[in-house]
């Protein structure tokens, strides 16, 4: 006659009993106000250290990707000359190398690269108005090369085919040589404009007819037109001091903008009538100077070229080396350099950064869960007479689980909170000590991830001390003083 | 049908080599409505039984039924419900929760029964004034003196409608006058007829109720009647 048990939880209202749960461990929480601050502390560390390393690592990875679209993105490719490949040693004698005849071939026979353009590079002294400069990059080049590279002239114009035609003595130069020639506008406060002067090249003199946009990242931008807005309004506090930092010619800035600054652009045939021929004046007045070779050399230091899209960069990587295996009768003595070498540079830096950076948010956070779980060991033990009771007046072991389970993860969303509070204020202090020039950028993925393994910490912290305040044995809980 | 049927129920506990019969074959019936005391010297046995019979604790051997429940071989869950629905608990030190006021302590029992915060609250608030305590709801348990703090308990104890109290040495704390207006408060709800048993060491005490069981080592003494 033993009637079924059916004590089942007859319709037991769930969310009233789960926010009295709540509450009790919030109230626990305020019980222990100083207690609960310290433990919060390692998950609100965590939580902040893990969205102001990937602020940090995002700003990088963009300030990376504007730098990698601003030498041509992905789809400009270089040919450079390479030594002949082993099996062909005996060959190196015939080897040609890059003349022009090679992007006259590209031209005509490769319709996956869109643009080529030789480049022939020259080692040379700037000079005017009695200062000299070395700039980065000085080549002859054809007209294409504006597009080809991603200029854009600012100034004057860009030197046509009929300039190199005729070998003309012109040249378009970059911010950085007219800063250091004729004067930046941070020094002068205004922008000097160099079309027209005269520029001596290894003393030679060229007239330059355009100048190149002032290239930087969208950051430097930022800050230039700041410091332009701030400049407008009266200064509060009198003098300012020189912070020794920022201020005039060559700004601190994304390395890869100032190479780009730093570029001269010659007409192909100049340079090579009168840098390579030998026909230069110093060769003339003595007396030999015609003899050796009026022709020159024909090797160019190099060509470039951009394939039609990123997609098609393989199938115009191998027409371009069909064509040149040709034009050079099949000895490798030249090699393409993608940019993609870079772009995976720059992917495999971020992976890592994260990893590291990810490695010390997860320890700071495991620390932060250790120290959660450390106190609510504590906080039951403290309270074992507590949880006789409410076994005794009905708790089931699931209730009192739950009871502790909800208080560690209250904590710990407490201290989530507050983490993404502090990382705010932590994001605004590495935009000031940041080891880059990137601005740190906080993604909201980063946030959700972070709060969330912050709640999750919390859960697993709990588990064990829920699981001994569960199994305490009711009669000896109750007798526990 | 009794309301609690023991039969030949028996705890062991082994203390090393040393075996301790806490509870000797003993067989029991309580019937509804009945005020029955539990008396015999510390370490009769007493505790034990009435920690068996309000569900903290299983017996070695035997079987109990309890209001046509066998709980001998029930679940702890299942242990938990009953002790919640079924069963209310007076102990010697109050039990109260520190933490609480007084009126979340009666409330207590309902959480865990999953009555809606509303409902709780008048409940609770009848409960108290079935004890007189309506006055004092908001107070903390600290802040009661003891007959108080009992009376709490002894409100929290019936606020779920429980089919038998257990009263552990309720006046062992408090003073012989306010042991004595316990007791009356005991005698009462027995009136109002809800089962009662008095578990006490003291002869005296056990003299309110109509009927007395004695323990000694583990065994039924006076009073049996199976």
């Amino acid at each position: 006659m033993s009637a079924a048990i059916t004590l089942g939880p007859e319709g037991r209202g769930h969310w009233s009993q789960m926010l009295v749960t709540v509450q009790t461990g919030l109230r626990e929480i305020w019980a222990h106000k100083f207690r609960s601050l310290l433990t919060m502390l390692g998950i609100i560390l965590g939580v902040s250290s893990l969205v102001g390393m990937s602020a940090l690592v995002a700003g990088m990875e963009k300030g990376a990707k504007e730098a990698l679209v601003a030498i041509g993105g992905l789809e400009k490719v270089r040919v450079q000359a390479q030594d002949v490949p082993i099996e062909q040693r005996h060959l190196a004698e015939q080897a040609v190398g890059i003349t022009v005849n090679d992007v006259y071939a590209l031209r005509q026979s490769a319709p996956l690269v869109a643009r080529t353009s030789p480049e022939m590079r020259l080692w040379a002294t700037l000079s005017a108005k009695g200062k000299t400069f070395r700039p980065w990059n000085c080549c002859g080049v054809w007209p294409v090369a504006l597009e080809l590279n991603e200029h854009v002239i600012e100034e004057g114009r860009m030197f046509n085919e009929l300039d190199d035609e005729m070998a003309r003595s012109v040249c378009v130069i970059g911010t950085a040589t007219r800063d250091e020639l004729w004067g930046s506008p941070e020094k002068v406060g205004y922008e000097i404009n160099p079309v027209g002067e005269t520029l001596y090249v290894n003393g030679v003199p060229f007239t330059v007819v355009g100048l190149f946009r002032h290239y930087e990242s969208e950051q430097e931008r930022k800050e230039r037109e700041w410091t332009k807005v701030q400049a407008g309004q009266p200064k509060a506090g009198g003098l300012t001091r020189n912070r020794g930092w920022g201020g005039a010619g060559r700004r601190g800035g994304n390395f890869v903008f100032y190479l780009k600054n730093a570029t001269v652009y010659l007409p192909l045939n100049t340079v090579w009538m009168k840098f390579r021929s030998g026909a230069t004046r110093a060769a003339i007045s003595s007396g030999t100077g015609l003899a050796i070779g009026a022709t020159g050399d024909p090797r160019l230091s190099g060509l470039e070229l951009r394939a039609a899209s990123v997609d098609l960069l393989s199938e115009a990587l191998q027409q371009a080396r069909n064509v040149l295996m040709c034009t050079h009768k099949g000895i490798e003595d030249f090699a393409f350099i993608t940019q993609e070498d870079w772009a995976d540079r720059i992917k495999s830096f971020v992976h890592n950064a994260r990893l590291s950076g990810g490695l010390i948010a997860g320890i700071s956070l495991l620390v932060g869960g250790i120290g959660i779980m450390n106190i609510m060991l504590a906080s039951i033990s403290e309270r074992v007479r507590e949880i006789g009771i409410r076994k005794s007046v009905g708790a089931a072991t699931s209730d009192i689980f739950i009871q502790i389970l909800v208080e560690s993860v209250v904590i710990a969303v407490l201290g989530g909170l507050a983490g993404l509070a502090t990382s705010y204020g932590l994001v605004h202090l590495l935009g000031h000590f940041s080891p880059t020039e990137n601005t740190p950028i906080v993604k909201l993925s980063a946030l959700v991830l972070a709060f969330s393994a912050s709640v999750l910490i919390g859960i697993l912290a709990g588990i064990f001390p829920a699981v001994r305040a569960a199994r305490l044995n009711p009669i000896e809980a109750l007798r526990y003083e | 049908m009794a309301l609690v049927e023991l039969r030949n129920v028996s705890k062991i506990y082994h203390l090393g080599e040393e075996v301790i019969r806490a509870l000797d074959d003993i067989s029991l019936d309580i019937e509804d409505g009945e005020f029955i005391s539990i008396v015999g010297p510390s370490g009769s046995g007493k505790s034990t039984l009435m920690h068996i019979l309000g569900c903290l604790d299983s017996p070695t051997k035997g079987t109990i039924k309890l209001d046509g429940i066998m709980i001998h071989d029930a679940s702890p869950r299942q242990l938990a419900a009953i002790r919640n629905r079924k069963i209310g608990f007076v102990f010697q030190f109050f039990n109260l929760l520190p933490k609480l006021n007084v009126l979340q302590n009666v409330e207590l029992p309902m959480i865990y029964s999953g009555v809606s915060g509303k409902e709780r609250r008048q409940r609770a608030q009848a409960a108290l004034e079935a004890v007189d305590l309506a006055n004092r709801a908001r107070h903390r348990p600290s802040q009661l003196s003891g007959g108080q703090q009992q009376r709490a308990a002894i409100a929290r104890a019936l606020v779920n409608s429980p089919r038998i109290v257990f009263a552990d040495e309720p006046t062992g704390n408090l003073d012989s006058h306010t042991g004595e207006t316990i007791l009356q408060l005991f005698r009462k709800l027995s009136q109002e007829g809800r089962t009662m048993v008095l578990v006490t060491h003291d002869p005296e005490i056990a003299t309110v109720t109509p009927r007395r069981i004695e323990l000694r080592d583990g065994q039924i003494a006076v009073g049996f009647r199976v």
